[in-house]
């Protein structure tokens, strides 16, 4: 219980002084995360959509993989990225390697089946209901597709969501491909790791009460936004 | 869509600067505290900024040959020697030592502590099948650990040798937690900010002795590397300057690592 009463002083403490350390870190952690979420969506949702929309012979198939790659474990994701990027690897030559931007990539391979399949699940519904309208109007594959985006956008914040909150905790994947170098790669997650290593169990237990924090403030931010969960909508 | 990725990525990848250096160390040298003690000293007389991997020395080892750091700081002369004749360093420059501790359960279950030497405290402990915490991954410790088993003449295994994979940190926190016998450096130790009812066994054995060394990269192998700037850290870390700031280093009243390197 000491550790828990000692983690909150230590959460309050940094939080209340502004360390500079923990500014940074953080900072990283969301422009790492959000940038990994955004290119995510950019790639899963209309993936999603467009699954929902179009039949092929292969799209059962495609589904149930989709839906397997959600449990990926990030620490084979890592190893995979790290491969490619290492000096030794095919994509050595760009020296992306122990950098934020390889931090991002693996990070989009982990959220991006994740934010189609639930994506898709949202749209297959929505399609059921839009279908015979859709068709009527004679609409073209990519307006079917653009109007199940935009009139699902509440599903698809939750999709969007759920990759950042598969992202944000991560520590598998970017301990790997980042290498939790200080002052180039180093965010909440490996931070935290690294203070449970040297035995300071109060300054761990302190990021990580910032990290649920910060993961608090992002959804609240984005419903805010997006004026969703307002009385009288849903 | 893909050029929209390309461009994301050039936006995103840092911009190079010219004077950092990435250099791979092993755990006990960051967990000591002499790495943030040292780099602020580092960049004020020669402007370097040190970009650490902290990883095992096995794995520091593996970053330099593929090129993936432009030099490593590791712990196990035996590996490096082998590392410096497959060419995949230019040379191998020792830069300071400390020792390594046999630490435990401060009531010593298994009489570790009486044993005049590091192996007779291992073999009090295999005898006792004591719980014992290994790192169990390669690193320049768990080399050195092989080393004493063998020269107590055992091959521990069992369900009281528990080989646990992972940095020294951790397996000193596993260690506290089962109530285990481990092997560490004494800077780690020192810093280790979790050991109550953990008490030092066996130190002072010749066969403690822990040396660390420099290694950069050959840039004949890797010509991306910065061998340059890997040179400059050289210099600084065998000067008076360098040896004298490692001295100068201390936790609890302690000085963890002694500067050797050969003038």
């Amino acid at each position: 219980m000491g550790d828990f009463l000692a983690g909150l002083a230590e959460a309050g403490r940094l939080v209340a002084t502004l360390d500079p350390d923990l500014v940074e870190i953080t900072l990283r952690s969301l422009r790492v995360t959000l940038t990994a979420v955004a290119i995510g969506c950019a790639l899963g949702l209309p993936l999603g959509a467009w699954l929902a929309v179009r039949r092929f012979r292969f799209r059962r198939a495609v589904i149930a993989a989709l839906n397997a790659l959600i449990g990926l474990p990030p620490v084979v994701v890592g190893l995979a990225v790290y491969l490619l990027l290492s000096r030794d690897g095919p994509l050595g030559v760009l020296g992306l390697l122990f950098t934020p931007t390889a931090m991002i990539v693996a990070q989009v391979v982990i959220v991006t089946p994740l934010v189609a399949s639930i994506a898709h699940q949202a749209m297959r519904d929505l399609w059921a209901d839009y279908h015979d309208l859709l068709i009527s109007l004679n609409a073209t594959r990519s307006q079917r597709v653009a109007t199940l985006l935009w009139d699902g956008r509440r599903a698809l914040l939750t999709a969007g969501l759920a990759g950042f909150g598969r992202a944000i905790g991560e520590v598998g994947a970017i301990m790997i491909v980042g290498g939790n170098i200080d002052g180039a790669t180093r965010v909440l997650t490996t931070a935290i790791a690294l203070e449970t290593g040297r035995g300071d169990f109060a300054l761990a237990l302190g990021l990580g009460l910032i990290l649920v924090a910060l993961s608090l403030v992002v959804s609240g931010t984005t419903h805010w936004i997006l004026r969703t969960e307002r009385a009288g909508r849903w | 869509m893909i050029r929209l990725l390309l461009l994301l990525l050039l936006l995103l990848a840092p911009p190079a600067r010219a004077e950092t250096l990435r250099l791979a160390v092993t755990t006990s040298f960051d967990n000591s505290g002499l790495a943030d003690h040292l780099r602020p000293l580092i960049r004020a007389d020669t402007g370097l900024d040190l970009q650490l991997l902290v990883v095992g020395t096995g794995q520091a080892l593996r970053l330099a040959r593929a090129g993936d750091v432009d030099a490593a700081l590791v712990h196990a002369p035996d590996a490096e020697r082998a590392f410096v004749a497959e060419g995949h360093a230019t040379r191998r420059t020792p830069v300071m030592s400390n020792d390594f501790l046999i630490v435990g359960p401060a009531d010593d279950p298994a009489g570790a502590a009486d044993a005049p030497t590091a192996s007779g405290a291992l073999r009090a402990i295999a005898t006792a099948r004591a719980p014992f915490v290994s790192r169990g991954d390669d690193s320049g410790t768990h080399k050195a650990e092989m080393r004493l088993w063998a020269a107590a003449g055992l091959a521990p295994e069992g369900a009281w040798y528990r080989a646990t994979g992972s940095g020294m940190g951790a397996a000193l926190n596993t260690a506290r937690a089962m109530g285990a016998y481990v092997l560490t450096d004494r800077g780690s130790w020192l810093a280790f900010g979790n050991r109550d009812g953990m008490a030092v066994l066996s130190e002072g054995d010749p066969l403690l002795h822990n040396q660390y060394s420099f290694l950069p990269v050959n840039p004949e192998r890797h010509p991306h590397v910065a061998a340059e700037v890997a040179a400059r850290l050289e210099a600084w870390l065998v000067s008076a300057r360098g040896q004298a700031a490692i001295d100068a280093y201390e936790v609890g009243g302690e000085a963890p690592f002694t500067a050797n390197a050969r003038p």
